[in-house]
């Protein structure tokens, strides 16, 4: 199947390192500590984030730092085809992990000990790139908790289709069975949490991949500064001297 | 959703949005640039800067690790986060929720990172006497508190081993019943002088805890517990069932006027919580009386029109204060 045609567009319209449009926003769900959506193009996601609260399996408890929970779940209605999704299956499982490792690189658990922070995202959309946006949520949801972070974490998949490196794969892209390269970097500290690839790709052409995938988390990060420092200057109004 | 989700009319829109408009060009007088967010760069002159909280040392720069203000005083520099769960103080006044009765204490829900404890030892007996608490009193803990009880006490402090005690050493602190617990964002109370508040315009108890946990009940008058502790002394085998609270003394029901203005305090501070203003004593009556010159229902409060007109009373009062500077 042809993914970039001879114009070099592809199959939504986009040139290969056009990314999808973002839209982000904080404080969507009324009782967490922290919430946040998060789109990119038509894929949706909903981060809520609850604590630092105390520890409910007291076994688990760790006595200098924070425990980080992290669940993924995925809406049933999130897909083409309508399908019940058990929960903890491999996949989402994986997904939460990997959501969890990221995010506790980031935040200063040493500051909140015996204590706990959940971590509570659920795909609304599917898309492809649901990790990545998936991510971007938690950490404007983490942000909006007031949970202390080294760095904000941002991130953004990159493919290789047709012999082109393609930016912020769609779900048709995504399925086509080529790499997908999902880059979680700390802009500030100039640091990757996180690189998944599940294909092989030759080295040289991994590090272009890789580098488009990178100037995304880039671009990603400076419209969810953005939108916090909004969030923040509305709070700091509507309070008052 | 927070903040407020509400069917506005047109022109109730406009004049929220100017009411809003009227607050940023206040603020906007006083604040300088000082607004950050995680990862933000903190700019600091001299070496000898002393880095509080929300700071991060990153070798050449301080940075900023949680969303809020810069703030300086004198070589300190911190930031102060706009939203975020309760940080206790000691000698906060708490209103919490016992979630459990362990050994010679009790743990309470107070919206901080960890459960705060509340010792047998460290609150005063209901029959007053001070002594030492014995292994009856132990067993009797749950005639003075049980799970779900809410709870008004202070901050003592942390033990060494980091978790947060409380005390509840005099008659103002201890059981709060007959009235409603309304749970707002820590950040909204400001931490003063008075939290306990008695309207006797409207016969409630208004306490303003600290952790954001609001209780609105029935006044109580504080009994001076001496004078019953005279007659209990007599026979010390009943010390027990004495003290249990009097129910036959008390009326046993509220009545429906004090009802509705507690209905009316509660809604008057979710308003402010939902608008994401300070919630304060004065404010809040002020939103009563308003509501009552105006005369809503207890329901209508919640309106959107009602939202709209403290949104304007606060633009107002904050334009005189800054005027009055």
């Amino acid at each position: 199947m042809e993914y970039v045609n001879p114009e070099g567009l592809r199959l939504d319209g986009r040139r290969p390192m056009e990314m999808r449009q973002i839209r982000a926003e904080i404080g969507v769900v009324s009782r967490a500590d922290g919430s946040a959506s998060f789109e990119m193009g038509n894929t949706k996601v909903i981060a809520a984030v609850y604590g630092p609260r105390e520890v409910q399996n007291r076994s688990q408890q760790i006595n200098d730092q924070a425990l980080v929970r992290c669940e993924y779940s995925m809406a049933n209605f999130s897909t083409g085809d309508r399908r019940r999704k058990n929960k903890g299956d491999r996949r989402s499982t994986e997904i939460s992990l990997v959501i969890r490792q990221t995010m506790e690189a980031c935040i200063l658990t040493h500051l909140m000990p015996r204590s706990q922070i959940d971590i509570f995202v659920q795909v609304l959309q599917a898309d492809g790139g649901t990790r990545s946006a998936c991510i971007n949520a938690a950490t404007l949801a983490l942000a909006d908790a007031g949970i202390p972070m080294r760095d904000l974490v941002t991130s953004c998949s990159a493919g290789y289709l047709n012999s082109t490196p393609l930016l912020d794969l769609n779900y048709l892209e995504d399925s086509a069975g080529g790499p997908d390269v999902t880059v979680g970097i700390l802009p500030k500290l100039d640091k990757v949490t996180l690189l998944q690839m599940d294909a092989k790709l030759p080295i040289d052409t991994f590090e272009t991949v890789m580098q488009l995938a990178v100037e995304g988390c880039k671009a990603v990060e400076s419209y969810i500064r953005e939108i916090l420092l909004e969030n923040t200057k509305k709070l700091e109004i509507r309070r008052g001297a | 959703m927070r903040g407020v989700q509400l069917p506005f009319s047109n022109t109730q829109k406009l004049r929220y949005e100017r009411a809003l408009a009227q607050l940023e060009s206040l603020s906007s007088k006083v604040n300088t640039n000082a607004t950050v967010i995680v990862a933000d760069t903190i700019p600091v002159d001299e070496d000898g800067a002393l880095k509080g909280h929300g700071t991060l040392d990153m070798g050449k720069n301080v940075v900023a690790t949680v969303c809020g203000v810069v703030e300086r005083v004198n070589k300190l520099v911190y930031v102060r986060s706009l939203r975020a769960r309760y940080k206790p103080e000691i000698g906060d006044i708490i209103v919490g929720r016992v979630i459990e009765v362990a050994p010679k204490r009790w743990r309470l829900e107070i919206n901080f990172s960890q459960d705060a404890v509340l010792m047998l030892s460290s609150m005063n007996l209901p029959d007053g006497i001070q002594r030492r608490r014995t292994a009856i009193d132990e067993l009797n803990m749950r005639t003075i508190f049980v799970e779900n009880d809410v709870i008004c006490a202070e901050v003592r402090g942390f033990q060494h081993d980091g978790s947060l005690h409380l005390q509840a050493r005099s008659q103002k602190y201890g059981k709060l019943e007959r009235g409603r617990l309304l749970t707002i964002p820590p950040y909204l109370v400001k931490r003063r002088k008075q939290h306990f508040h008695h309207l006797d315009q409207y016969g409630v108890d208004l306490i303003l805890g600290c952790n954001g946990f609001i209780w609105i009940g029935e006044h109580v008058e504080v009994k001076d517990a001496m004078v019953e502790d005279q007659v209990n002394k007599s026979d010390p085998e009943n010390a027990h069932s004495g003290s249990l609270p009097d129910s036959s003394e008390e009326p046993t029901s509220t009545p429906p006027e004090t009802r509705q203005y507690i209905c009316r305090i509660a809604n008057a501070i979710t308003v402010f919580a939902a608008l994401d203003f300070m919630v304060t004593l004065e404010g809040v009556i002020e939103m009563v009386n308003l509501s009552l010159s105006l005369n809503l229902g207890v329901d209508e409060m919640l309106n959107a029109e009602f939202h709209v007109q403290v949104a304007e009373k606060e633009a107002e009062r904050r334009s005189t204060l800054t005027k009055r500077r």
